[in-house]
């Protein structure tokens, strides 16, 4: 059950998170992986909380559900309120710091980027965001191949997008690189 | 042997691919939650297949126009949930007193009346039954994953063609809304069944003998329609031995098939002391937990779970009844299929029931928990 990956994607409606779970998951397939993504309905669609789930195993996948999640990932300040109580201390959490100002507890390792800032001033577009959240989380955990990932994003993207979108992606590994580089934007390291 | 590859699809996806894959070529609806993405992939596909998709101005004719359509000779899907369902209920019947072969959708959210729209429940199970009135034949599958749903649709569409029945896919909003990684064959490559190759010179619309294939209209056969019961041709009747007779016909033809239509599984030990019977998404949960129980820790558990739960697969489950002490009834509803299993276990074993109605999928720790009382 050790392989079992559970990735919660949170934040508002309209960030693109529920496409972001829809992308990582066919790329899961494409890494010949087994995977099943669920996401949050309703009035959540128009605005409020947004969330999706997806599971990756090697081995079949029963529960569809996410319960226990090895990844977090936080674009809003209510989401990060709401699920960091939920998730264990070994979970990797990943936060947008352009809406999320902590608190930053010292017991989990809390790596705040400023994800949709860079993509507005480094790419130009706000839209991309969720591609650039999913490089992080890749470069973070090495969930699917590098390559068959990027691929994913390109056949995935709307026509003519496909590489804005692989450069957020990429701009997210490297966010996520210096991050880690510098110890910048990890938790104890972070103001409050 | 097929050529197929994984692919991302939702469950929802999959009964229109596996609908569209056994030559359904005409779709009328009424769109809404949690069944609407059915509706949308099949205005999508269907003209480029030149089939038609109807958006009519309500469930009740959109049930009207299937049953048209499939007089005409097309092979018919439509798609809804709860509120929805309750509209169909008596052109259903008319489907089924005709003889006229349509599969109707029902992705169920949690009733009662308009309910949550967005949560899952197994509330259905009964009206699926029982929906509409009169002593009346029906077939009912409930998959429980993307993969089945896909098989279990074009099943649908065979039997419903081959039996001359309407039948009802009973999804739950947990699968219907899920993605998962599925393995599904080119187009071309399934098995789809035609029932109306060989007409009789002396062909009748509801010949007494037995199962006739339905002639679509203006292929040179004259016949009447009707929701009264008939004579051979079509023609209505009050004869109480043709009433009789009529009625005995068309339950006979699920008879007949019965291992056609009733489809279940077991997977767990050989000889099991508790037994987990279930259907729909729960199967899901119970999976994990007997994976744990009993591929792990070798526990005397099993798990019988029910792609038909219409008719009811009562023959397995005295089977099940014999050997175990207990039988566990997970549901997603105050508890519905429990008295079934009741009825057909006889006394033999213990049937206890395990009921979630607050608009949350079961949990596998739910199950274990119970399990955990005779283990």
């Amino acid at each position: 059950m050790s392989n079992r990956q559970e990735i919660l994607l949170t934040g508002a409606g309209g960030q693109g998170l529920i496409l972001a779970s829809i992308v990582l998951a066919e790329a899961a397939v494409n890494d010949n992986k087994n995977v099943v993504q669920t996401q949050s309905y309703g009035p959540e669609a128009r605005g409020g909380a947004s969330m999706a789930g997806v599971i990756i195993d090697v081995d079949t996948i029963e529960y569809p559900k996410v319960t226990k999640p090895s990844v977090l990932l936080c674009m809003n300040q209510a989401s990060f309120n709401k699920y960091i109580p939920k998730v264990e201390p070994g979970c990797t959490i990943i936060v947008d710091s352009t809406f999320v100002s902590g608190p930053y507890r010292e017991d989990y390792k809390i790596n705040a980027l400023p994800i949709t800032q860079a993509a507005r001033e480094q790419l130009g577009r706000e839209v991309v965001a969720n591609m650039l959240a999913l490089g992080a989380i890749n470069a973070a955990t090495g969930l699917v191949d590098r390559e068959i990932f990027r691929e994913s994003i390109f056949k995935l993207a709307p026509k003519g997008s496909g590489e804005l979108n692989q450069k957020a992606f990429d701009l997210g590994y490297r966010l996520y690189n210096e991050g880690m580089g510098q110890n910048l934007g990890i938790s104890s390291q972070t103001p409050q | 042997m097929a050529e197929t590859k994984p692919v991302l699809m939702q469950g929802n996806e999959a009964c229109a691919e596996g609908a569209i894959s056994a030559g359904v070529r005409f779709y009328a609806g009424y769109p809404i939650t949690p069944s609407t993405e059915i509706a949308e992939h099949m205005a999508a596909r269907l003209p480029d297949l030149g089939g038609v998709f109807i958006q009519m101005e309500d469930e009740i004719a959109s049930m009207a126009a299937v049953i048209g359509a499939s007089i005409g000779g097309m092979r018919t899907l439509t798609a809804t949930s709860g509120p929805g369902f309750s509209l169909k209920q008596e052109n259903l019947g008319y489907a089924i007193m005709a003889e006229i072969p349509c599969v109707v959708v029902n992705v169920q959210r949690m009733g009662p009346s308009t309910g949550v729209p967005t949560a899952p429940a197994q509330g259905d199970v009964m009206q699926a039954r029982w929906g509409t009135h009169g002593d009346h034949p029906i077939i009912v599958f409930s998959p429980a994953s993307v993969y089945e749903t896909f098989y279990l649709t074009i099943a649908a569409v065979n039997l419903s063609q081959k039996l001359r029945q309407p039948v009802i896919m009973l999804l739950d909003e947990v699968i219907g809304h899920m993605r998962e990684k599925v393995m599904i064959p080119e187009a071309g490559k399934l098995l789809v069944e035609k029932s109306s190759d060989n007409i009789p010179a002396d062909w009748k619309p509801y010949d007494e003998k037995g199962l006739t294939p339905l002639v679509p209209f203006g292929f040179g056969h004259y016949y009447h329609v009707t929701g009264l019961f008939h004579d051979q041709y079509g023609f209505p009747t009050g004869d109480p031995t043709q009433v009789e007779r009529a009625l005995d016909r068309i339950h006979g033809k699920l008879e007949k098939y019965r291992d056609e239509i009733v489809l279940t599984n077991y997977i767990g030990h050989k000889e099991p002391r508790v037994v987990i019977i279930t259907y729909g998404c729960t199967v899901r949960s119970a999976r994990a937990v007997v994976k744990k129980a009993y591929w792990q820790n070798r526990l005397p558990v099993g798990l019988l779970s029910l792609q038909t739960i219409w008719p009811f697969p009562g023959k397995e489950v005295a089977a099940i009844a014999k050997q175990a002490d207990v039988i566990i009834v997970p549901e997603m509803n105050m508890g519905q299929i429990v008295g079934e299993v009741e009825r057909y276990a006889c006394g033999n074993a213990e049937v206890v029931p395990l009921n979630r109605y607050d608009g949350e999928m079961m949990s596998p720790d739910q199950i274990s928990e119970l399990l955990g009382r005779w283990l």
